[in-house]
């Protein structure tokens, strides 16, 4: 609040943005163009989600500029416990069971 | 996507053709006499743009008393229609968009404005700050969650209402079975003022870590401060789930996705699944900041601190962490499987471990207290057994096997009741009593507060306890009505009854606070409770800049301190200095409207229009890009003039020495 550090251009923001964008047109299209194999698809385009996010944690989110490495080490096993618990959670809830079928 | 104007306004409802008369007959008198008393100016200036965090607090007050009205009139239009066997005063399309209306609006707009307006209010005052983090985000957030509110009540005159229920299930909510408008307003609605709690999560999370005044470690913040500090993290974990389920379900309804419909190889449980990754972490989101006011009231009316402040928060972490694991428990009839289901019973049995710790640490700081039953005190004392029926309820419910039995009766609808009831709705009258001195400079009136409690207690026991047994005979939820030969008559009526009685409960309450705004004492000293936190070292109202010297912390309860030693209690004008606050802002209110435009073109799947409404959008987040406006300072003078004006009083334990 009290002042801002610097009025340079945001160039990481931008790159990152533009990445996303081709990162995600990426998914989009191999998905919907493509005659791969359906478990094919779901690796590249999970494999594509997995180096957005990670591209993400660099452009946007200050990773590098944390001022100690604690905070940030806390931060980074909550957010994997997290994608644990949603994405592993939810693939073992709706594929066992009767659910299955 | 042809306009269907016909179907714009609902018509043919006796009552829904009363309620637009008497919405269109308030609006007209709210701008008549806003009008006539020449307030627009004032309005503009001291809230409608306003950064001050007690002011936003009190407007999400405002919003929440207001919704609770709402919610409640649906929970006594259901229970008049099931009074009886066989009513025929709502039809069940009627009754459908009634229970879905009630529960989204009880939850999402009723105990989480009324929660987190309460602490908006007072974390800055507890940790010694002068403000949130970041202000203006703050009241972007008030206005988000007003506008997501106001579009999702404006449903059932223009539109037609939501009538999937509050989980809205697929593939039930889809398009195919839920052809109408009624959902889209579910899923645009709720993404707005979901944005807007998400940034409330943040920017808490931010305050309390960033915030606290000198000398206040973690482990010496008061338990209210560390709920809603947990309960921030729970928000920022869980709202953006709730987000992306929303925005496939908006997706699914408007452009022929198929995420969840089972027809173009979806998967509806997916619905489920995320529905409840979110919503039972929410659950512990509205339930968390209440322990931590029963915790302030406890402490503060047992004039003792609170026994086991330790266990207290790796409890609340240990709810937490517990809440986020515990989803499938709402839905064990999918058939999931045994290992699955088996996991799930523990884990939800295992919140009752951290949860009975303290409700043993409450039980214990009023051991040996002098305790002073008010009526802040008396909400907390009644939570105690409430609060337990609800939960022994829960861990029925628990058991994956039994569940079956349970599920989807009335069983269930009382035992949230039970939890929801107590656990929040108690906690924010005994808020609201509490701290009501702090944000208004009088107090409500205590002979009514009595009224208000007994006769709402009394009636919540009534209205939800029959709905036990009848669960357990067999009455489904969600059931607009049932036969004679049920037998389910003489306990149904009794509920009713106990409804009316919980509505002059609120009616007193309502009734207290016009009578408390008319008559009551307003030479009260700025402690009038002998409180033991720093929200109440500063006068009463609080002076927008909250303290004019920060306040340095040594012990828990440190105000309790500082009149014990006589210590900071008095201001000498040689540590007076300027302070730095932020301006108001046009920006939150502007977002809060054209959001609230864009989204409701969106409900009714205009979406040419709703795309130049977003352009608005994108303009308000340039504008706030370019901002550069640094605040203003607040001069000595000003400072001693306020000063003076509360310190000299008779009665009170500050002074101020020039
Ligand atoms: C103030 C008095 C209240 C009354 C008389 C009341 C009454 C009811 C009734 C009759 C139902 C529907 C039962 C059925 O399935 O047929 C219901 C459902 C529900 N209530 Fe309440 N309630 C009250 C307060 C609350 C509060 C304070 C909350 C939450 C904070 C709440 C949350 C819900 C929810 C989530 C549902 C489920 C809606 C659905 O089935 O989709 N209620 N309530
Ligand atoms: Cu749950």
């Amino acid at each position: 609040m009290e002042h801002h550090q610097s009025k340079s251009f945001p160039i990481s923001h931008v790159i990152g943005f533009v990445v996303s964008l081709l990162l995600t047109f990426a998914a989009a299209g191999i998905a919907l163009y493509t005659n791969l194999s359906f478990k094919v698809i779901m690796w590249i385009i999970g494999s594509l989600a997995v180096v957005q996010a990670g591209m993400q944690l660099f452009m946007f989110m200050h990773l590098r500029e944390g001022e100690d490495g604690k905070t940030n080490l806390v931060n980074m096993i909550y957010a994997v416990f997290m994608v644990i618990v949603i994405v592993v959670g939810s693939i073992w809830v709706l594929t066992s069971g009767h659910a299955a079928h | 996507m042809g306009i269907k104007w016909d179907e714009f306004f609902i018509t043919g409802d006796p009552l829904i053709l009363g309620s637009q008369i008497a919405i269109l007959l308030t609006m007209i008198g709210a701008v008549a006499g806003i009008t006539y008393l020449k307030k627009w100016n004032y309005l503009w200036t001291e809230w409608l743009t306003t950064v001050d965090h007690k002011k936003i607090g009190i407007m999400y007050i405002i919003s929440a008393v207001l919704m609770f009205f709402r919610g409640g009139m649906d929970g006594l239009l259901m229970k008049a229609q099931t009074a009886r066997p066989e009513m025929e005063f709502l039809n069940s399309q009627h009754y459908n968009e009634i229970f879905t209306t009630h529960g989204v609006i009880m939850i999402l707009f009723m105990a989480m404005p009324f929660l987190i307006g309460l602490m908006n209010v007072v974390i800055p005052l507890q940790i010694g700050a002068r403000d949130v983090a970041f202000p203006q985000l703050n009241a972007l957030s008030f206005w988000l969650f007003f506008s997501g509110a106001m579009l999702f009540n404006i449903s059932f005159v223009i539109g037609g209402s939501p009538d999937a229920g509050w989980t809205s299930y697929f593939p039930l909510a889809g398009k195919e079975f839920s052809p109408g408008i009624g959902n889209n307003f579910y899923a645009v609605a709720l993404q707005i003022a979901g944005i807007g709690t998400l940034m409330t999560g943040i920017n808490f999370i931010v305050t309390i870590l960033k915030m606290r005044t000198k000398g206040m470690t973690l482990m010496k913040m008061p338990m209210f401060t560390w709920t809603t500090f947990v309960t921030s993290i729970l928000i920022v974990a869980a709202f953006p789930i709730f987000t992306v389920a929303l925005a496939l379900m908006t997706f699914d309804r408007l452009y022929g996705t198929h995420f969840f419909t089972v027809s173009g190889g979806g998967m509806d449980m997916l619905w489920a699944n995320l529905f409840w990754l979110w919503g039972h972490p929410e659950v512990y989101i509205v339930a968390l900041p209440a322990f931590g006011i029963f915790s302030e009231v406890i402490a503060t009316f047992s004039r003792k601190s609170l026994f086991g402040y330790k266990s207290m928060v790796f409890s609340i972490l240990g709810i937490a962490l517990l809440s986020m694991v515990v989803w499938v428990h709402h839905f064990y009839t999918m058939g999931s499987g045994p290992a699955v289901n088996s996991f799930f019973s523990i884990t939800t049995m295992a919140i009752a471990i951290p949860t009975g710790v303290k409700m043993f640490n409450w039980l214990f700081t009023m051991r040996k207290g002098r305790i002073k039953i008010t009526s802040a005190m008396l909400w907390a004392l009644a939570f105690v057994p409430c609060f337990v029926i609800g939960g022994v309820t829960g861990v029925m419910l628990a058991m994956g096997a039994a569940d079956y039995q349970y599920h989807n009766t009335l069983f269930l609808v009382a035992h949230f009741h039970y939890v929801l009831i107590p656990g929040v709705v108690f906690a924010v009258f005994a808020g609201l009593y509490y701290w009501w001195p702090k944000m208004f400079g009088f107090m409500l009136n205590e002979r009514l507060g009595k009224w208000h409690f007994w006769l709402f207690v009394i009636g919540f026991n009534v209205t939800f306890m029959p709905m036990f047994f009848l669960g357990l005979n067999g009455a489904v939820r969600r059931a607009y009505t049932y036969s004679a030969e049920s037998g389910f008559a003489p306990l149904f009526m009794l509920s009713a009854i106990g409804s009316i009685v919980l509505a002059a409960g609120f009616a007193v309450f309502c009734y207290n606070i016009y009578w408390s705004i008319r008559y009551a004492d307003r030479n009260i000293s700025s402690d009038p409770w002998d409180a033991r936190t720093l929200e109440w070292s500063t006068a009463s109202p609080v002076q927008f800049y909250n303290f004019a010297k920060l306040p340095e912390v040594k012990s828990l309860d440190p105000f309790w301190h500082m009149k014990k030693k006589n210590e900071g209690l008095t201001l000498y004008d040689s540590e007076i200095e300027e302070i730095h606050m932020p301006s108001n802002s046009w920006l939150p209110i502007y977002m809060g409207v054209i959001f609230g435009i864009a989204g409701f073109l969106l409900v009714f799947e205009w979406h040419i229009g709703s795309a130049v409404a977003a352009i608005g959008i994108f303009a308000g987040l340039i504008i706030r890009s370019f901002d550069y406006n640094e605040g203003f300072h607040v001069k000595k003078d000003e400072i001693h003039r306020i000063e003076n004006a509360w310190r000299k009083t008779e009665g009170e334990v500050h002074d101020h020495v020039s």
